[in-house]
């Protein structure tokens, strides 16, 4: 199906969605959105990990599972984090990371 | 220019839009839409490697359960028309340069490296060669890190409860006992 589609095309889109989501991560300062960023950048990996399992080591399934157990980390990781926000926003009432300065020494 | 290639790309395309669209949209809402649109698209980008399994997991746990979490969350903490606060003009252009430099860092050096695939007959990601390689604790299984993961998210989801819940009991031992049906219908 994706015979005549070179690995490094992928390799590309996953590498400049990571970089976005870094930006993204640099850039903005409400928590959720920073959470989505997070969310771009594991989103990325997982690409690279299947596109390094189907065309690099097509005999095993590693790939495939790592992406898996990374998408369960990424679920686990997302209800913490807005357990954690929710928390924040009830204490503060806000939850830009400008205004959360309470934990400086 | 086949069907699959220009598929391909249309995934590509709505990867990148929408992921810069993702992080530079004000409207918190909307990107979260975005964030869903990327995620679709990536669900489609693994249709096309046929790996099927995996293609359905991104649909389900974060097209139908992070997507929706996140939702909630905007919901709870923002107004739907409040518009996002960035970082000032200065850090936003220093932050681009840096990202654009590790960006070509990386794609240099991808185009640079030689990739050589294994050449052993491939194995199918069917559904039967999945769930077996899933259970199996022989050397290509991955018993131990399923139940490792099954016991994290687990953990996760009930840290999750008790880290959204501990205020309440704080509130009822502190305030008075007249507060406490109001707090527990905004919680």
């Amino acid at each position: 199906m994706i015979d005549n589609i070179p690995l490094n095309s992928f390799l590309v889109i996953s590498t400049l969605m990571f970089f976005i989501g870094i930006y993204g991560f640099l850039i903005r300062r409400n928590l959720i959105t920073m959470l989505m960023s997070i969310e771009l950048i594991l989103n990325s990996v997982n690409i690279n990990f299947v596109v390094f399992n189907k065309f690099l080591y097509p005999n095993l399934l590693h790939g495939h599972f790592f992406s898996l157990i990374v998408i369960a980390v990424a679920a686990s990781e997302a209800a913490v984090a807005i357990a954690i926000i929710i928390n924040i926003y009830r204490n503060f009432k806000s939850i830009d990371v400008d205004n959360l300065d309470q934990m400086k020494f | 220019m086949t069907l699959n290639d220009i598929m391909f790309y249309l995934f590509a395309g709505s990867i990148l839009t929408f992921s810069l669209l993702t992080v530079t949209s004000r409207r918190i809402l909307r990107s979260a839409v975005y964030l869903l649109f990327v995620l679709v698209s990536t669900a489609g980008i693994y249709f096309m490697l046929n790996y099927n399994f995996l293609a359905a997991v991104q649909l389900t746990v974060y097209a139908g359960g992070i997507i929706v979490l996140i939702i909630f969350s905007i919901l709870l903490t923002s107004h739907v028309s409040e518009k996002a606060v960035v970082a000032p003009v200065k850090q936003q252009i220093f932050s681009a340069l840096a990202v654009a430099a590790g960006a070509v860092l990386t794609i240099m050096t991808i185009f640079k490296f030689a990739f050589t695939p294994a050449a052993s007959p491939a194995v199918e990601a069917n559904i039967q060669n999945v769930g077996r390689a899933l259970v199996s604790y022989n050397r290509d299984g991955f018993a131990l890190p399923f139940e490792v993961i099954s016991i994290l998210l687990l953990a996760a989801m009930v840290g999750a409860i008790v880290l959204a819940k501990k205020e309440k009991h704080l509130e009822i031992t502190d305030n008075q006992p007249k507060n406490n049906p109001d707090n527990s219908s905004k919680s």
